[in-house]
């Protein structure tokens, strides 16, 4: 029972992840009917923020520390990074481990200009444009996207704290009453899942009840009739597609701790997340969310020593197995539309 | 003798009552239009005939076979070929091989992996296309792509499509919806002229009175889902249920 | 000629007089000059032109002609190269039975995965064929150790009992041979300065592409092909005129599977091992770039496509910094390393960059491909054509139906 429950508390994190990348990916598929390939590259630039935001926050600057010598008997040369100086050393250091938090206002503002930006020089070319085109050059910029990274950070994964307040662990167990220390749960991935939700319950009341959400989902349910209404849908649907790419965003800075950002982790989630978007039903959020949470468990469960004793080799293809499964027997995924993506 | 025989077909969209206890029968060689305003069912029943929807009650007999619950395209093969309300062509093949398709399909079944031949060595298929093209009157674009032609040249492509597997019945969704007055008489008089030289058996769905009255031996008049009249168009023409039908909901 | 009308036994002709005389063409530049790098006749990177060109052709039977894009074709290729090692492990070196036998088991294995994936069409097949192929990468990495080798893959070894070579009695290294010729044999003409290399894997290898090629011609050509194009713009009216289109997409997902499978198999007899990287998704999406590329739905495009990719992935790939350097050693300091670190950005390990801006560039300008834009470059009509317009349908990519 508690190993089962501790799956579930570890599949969250990442099914958080795949929630919140495959939540963009069909909020930009309902609204602009396009299939971005190019998602997965979001999440991955997400994360190179968090590690842009922590190196420029430790930029240091040498000085010669006169109290101390080297063992030359020279001055001793430091590297005291500036938020020290300026701060004083206790609150520049706060600032430093606190890069990852940060890192989510230091990327709302780059990730809507790169979404704006991609969706006004690309990506609105494309919207009558065949699926299979779509596919095609969504699929090569994330490629333009990884190289460029990948250039600039080279290709190893790059180490990213969380702030030392979270990094520890928890008895989950203890906490709601089983045996203490059968259940240690690391209080960031905690951090991350309840980050998801928030992130997630702020995209459905921001379209739920705001007249800016309201448009747009008409306009998800019949562009045609809105765009006669004499209301500029395109241009809400520009800013839908930075809205998501900022959700793929988040989910990518708050993720480095979890998993030390590498170029090609975008591809790596992308695939997953078009599966838990297939599965959830092309056009859905709802569906998109469930099957998002609900795959990243399954995957986390199939991984436990029982079931792969009895299934060997089962944690490595559930999520497929499922999609398939789902895909045969729901021909438009768990909470899918009719009509979407049929003909 | 009747080829098509529908007997108390009835159909249900949640609380819509599409089509209720509908009974009609085509005669062999006769052009039978289905008539009613928007809403009728006039779709739903052609649906029916062609395997897109399965009645709730009812059936639907062709030459004798059932054509409930069978795929589109073992009805075609059947006998029954269907012109689209909105062209439905092969866009990205030239019109000649639009045609040619449909004279594969009865020539060698709904399936045939024949990938040694030439098409363009299939002279028996070939010829035959370029006769339909020609008969029709688009033999001299037989090499241009299906999608570069105007909206009633897809129409007549879409016809010869249907002509060249010789259907022993064809359905016609509204042939003239959306056109102009003069392709709407061209279209007529193509429907007069292929009637007289074919005999072929076929079936309108139209709203247009004036292609009705042109071409039809036999109406049936549709209205929620009922048929409420039946004769020859001259006699459904003073048919006083017909007018309130049509005067309440449309001016036509 | 050949049954093919007068265009395509040319393009044949032509296609198998540049796979004959690749040797001289891909080695332009003498040995030894400094343009040198960019020679591509060697013998393994010739291998891999016509055998990605099989791969490519394959994948285009089934894309270009239906327009149901898969994105689990490698699937198909690792176990053509899984199946084939096993024949080189059991039975003989000799790549023949090894080649036979991967093409049949890719076809059954893609009749299997086509019959499910099949059931759905757009984005939702894509995604079921990605399925696959990442669940056959799983388990040959994981479970399925004992017949794939895992991770470390299979290759083989002189322990294996090799039935019919025994009988012949062999004890020296396993090396891949057609009846005696080893693969490896190369050949070396040195004229002048320059060396031209003929190697026998790449003639075998060039001739089975030359069959694979003529076989797809004939496809595109015959009444299946305008059936399987029929499928690619209005499935729903094809139905309605009599034909049944799931056993034609069956059959085309089938063919590209054996095509697959063969491009797998020679791999092997060429390079003998294999390893489970060879399914992965990238190299799914590797067969779908190159047939982009070169042109989707066109005869000559994937060939081109899959050359030009793995031109790429070779010889750009090889320019590093130094050699950049080397190059533009003769502009001023500065704007020198300004341009070696432009370069530099698009070459060696960024080739991947290249690629890929070249590759958004063809869907956004030209969405036919490299076909395209030779035809618009040499300004043929592609509308006002005398012979039937079989020779290329439209070059525009329609979503699967």
């Amino acid at each position: 029972m508690d190993a089962i429950l501790l799956q579930i508390l570890n599949g969250l994190d990442k099914g958080s992840a795949y929630a919140l990348i495959a939540l963009g990916l069909t909020l930009i598929f309902g609204t602009l009917g396009v299939v971005n390939f190019a998602h997965g590259a979001l999440f991955m630039i997400g994360a190179f923020c968090a590690v842009v935001l922590s190196r420029l926050l430790s930029f240091s600057k040498t000085v010669i520390d006169e109290t101390r010598t080297d063992f030359l008997g020279n001055p001793l040369k430091v590297d005291l990074p500036y938020m020290h100086q300026w701060f004083g050393e206790a609150a520049g250091q706060t600032i430093i481990d606190w890069s990852v938090p940060l890192a989510i206002l230091f990327s709302i503002p780059i990730m809507f200009a790169i979404g704006y930006a991609m969706e006004r020089g690309l990506i609105r070319h494309f919207y009558k444009r065949p699926h299979a085109d779509q596919i095609l050059v969504t699929f090569g910029l994330a490629i333009v996207l990884q190289e460029i990274v990948k250039y600039f950070f080279g290709a190893n994964p790059i180490q990213t704290p969380a702030p030392p307040a979270f990094t520890g662990s928890f008895d989950f167990g203890a906490l709601v009453g089983l045996d203490p220390n059968t259940i240690i749960y690391p209080y960031w991935r905690l951090i991350y899942f309840s980050f998801a939700v928030v992130i997630i319950s702020a995209v459905f009341a921001f379209l739920r009840f705001t007249t800016f959400g309201m448009v747009v989902r008409a306009g998800m349910a019949d562009r045609e009739t809105v765009g006669l209404l004499g209301i500029d849908i395109d241009k809400r649907f520009t800013l839908m597609f930075a809205l998501a790419a900022c959700v793929a965003g988040l989910a990518g800075v708050m993720y480095a701790p979890i998993n030390a950002p590498n170029y090609h982790m975008g591809m790596d989630f992308l695939v997953l997340s078009f599966v838990v978007v297939v599965v959830g039903g092309m056009g859905s959020m709802a569906g998109a969310v469930l099957a998002g949470f609900l795959l990243g468990i399954l995957e986390s469960i199939a991984s436990m020593s029982q079931v792969i004793d009895y299934l060997p080799g089962i944690n490595q293809i559930v999520i497929y197995l499922v999609a398939i499964i789902i895909l045969l027997t729901r021909p438009r995924g768990l909470m899918g539309r009719k009509g979407v993506m049929e003909d | 003798m009747a080829i098509l025989q529908v007997r108390n077909v009835s159909k249900r969209f949640g609380g819509l009552q599409a089509l209720n206890d509908v009974n009609l029968s085509i005669e062999e060689g006769k052009v039978h239009a289905i008539i009613g305003p928007n809403g009728a069912g006039k779709s739903t029943l052609l649906n029916c005939f062609v395997g897109r929807l399965i009645p709730d009650t009812g059936t639907v007999m062709f030459d004798g076979k059932s054509l409930l619950g069978i795929k589109p395209h073992e009805i075609n093969q059947a006998g029954v070929s269907r012109v689209f309300q909105t062209p439905e062509i092969f866009g990205d093949l030239s019109l000649l091989e639009n045609v040619m398709i449909p004279s594969f399909a009865s020539r060698d079944g709904s399936f045939k992996v024949n990938w040694w031949n030439r098409a363009d060595r299939e002279k028996d298929v070939q010829d035959h296309a370029e006769a339909v093209l020609q008969e029709i009157g688009l033999y001299e674009k037989r090499h241009e792509i299906a999608d570069a032609m105007s909206r009633g040249d897809k129409r007549r492509l879409e016809m010869a499509m249907c002509l060249s597997q010789d259907p022993k019945l064809m359905l016609l969704d509204e042939p003239t919806a959306g056109m102009s007055r003069a392709d709407t008489n061209a279209t007529i008089d193509l429907l007069k002229r292929l009637g007289e030289t074919r005999g072929l058996t076929k079936v309108i769905i139209e709203h247009d009175m004036h292609v009705v009255f042109s071409l039809a031996n036999y109406v049936s008049v549709l209205a929620q889902g009922t048929v409420i009249a039946e004769n020859t168009p001259d006699l459904i023409k003073g048919d006083q249920r017909v007018k309130e039908a049509y005067l309440g909901t449309e001016a036509e | 000629m050949f049954g093919l009308n007068r265009n395509d036994t040319l393009l044949l002709i032509v296609v198998a007089l540049l796979t004959m005389l690749a040797p001289f063409l891909l080695n332009p530049f003498p040995e030894g000059s400094s343009l040198a790098q960019f020679n591509g006749g060697y013998p393994d990177l010739m291998q891999r032109f016509v055998i990605f060109g099989i791969f490519a052709i394959g994948f285009n039977i089934l894309f270009g002609l239906t327009g149901y894009l898969s994105f689990g074709h490698a699937a198909f290729l690792g176990v053509g190269s899984y199946a084939a090692i096993w024949m080189m492990k059991l039975l003989t070196m000799n790549v023949v039975p090894a080649i036979i036998i991967s093409v049949i088991v890719a076809g059954l294995f893609s009749l299997v995965v086509g019959y499910i994936c099949l059931r759905r069409s757009g984005i939702y097949f894509s995604i079921l064929t990605l399925a696959f192929a990442q669940m056959s990468y799983a388990l040959a990495y994981s479970v399925l150790t004992p017949i794939t080798g895992g991770e470390t893959g299979l290759q083989p070894k002189l322990s294996d009992p090799r039935i019919l070579d025994a009988a012949i009695g062999s004890g020296v290294t396993p090396r891949a041979n057609f009846f005696g010729i080893e693969m490896g044999t190369s050949w070396q003409w040195d004229w002048n300065g320059w060396v031209f290399t003929f190697n026998a894997g790449y003639y075998l290898a060039a001739v089975i592409m030359l069959v694979a090629f003529y076989l797809s011609i004939r496809i595109f050509r015959s009444p299946f092909g305008m059936m399987l194009r029929a499928i690619k713009t209005n499935q729903n009216r094809l139905n309605y005129t009599g034909v049944n289109s799931k056993p034609y997409t069956l059959a085309a997902f089938v063919i590209s599977g054996m095509y697959a499978g063969l491009a797998g198999g020679l791999l092997v007899a060429m390079d003998t091992q294999v390893g489970p990287e060879r399914m992965f998704w990238t190299a799914s999406g590797e067969v779908v770039l190159m047939t982009i590329l070169g042109g989707v739905g066109t005869l000559i495009g994937p060939v081109l496509g899959a050359g030009l990719i793995k031109y790429m992935e070779n010889i750009l790939s090889k320019i590093n910094e130094g050699l950049l350097q080397k190059w533009f050693a003769f502009m001023p300091e500065t704007a020198g390393d300004a341009v070696v670190t432009v370069l530099g950005l698009f070459t060696g390990k960024g080739w991947h960059l290249t690629l890929g801006l070249l590759f958004m560039i063809v869907v956004i300008f030209l969405p036919g491909g490299l076909v395209e834009g030779g035809k618009r470059l040499f300004g043929i009509g592609r509308r006002k054509k005398k012979a039937p317009p079989a020779a290329s349908p439209p070059p525009t990519t329609t979503p699967a139906e």
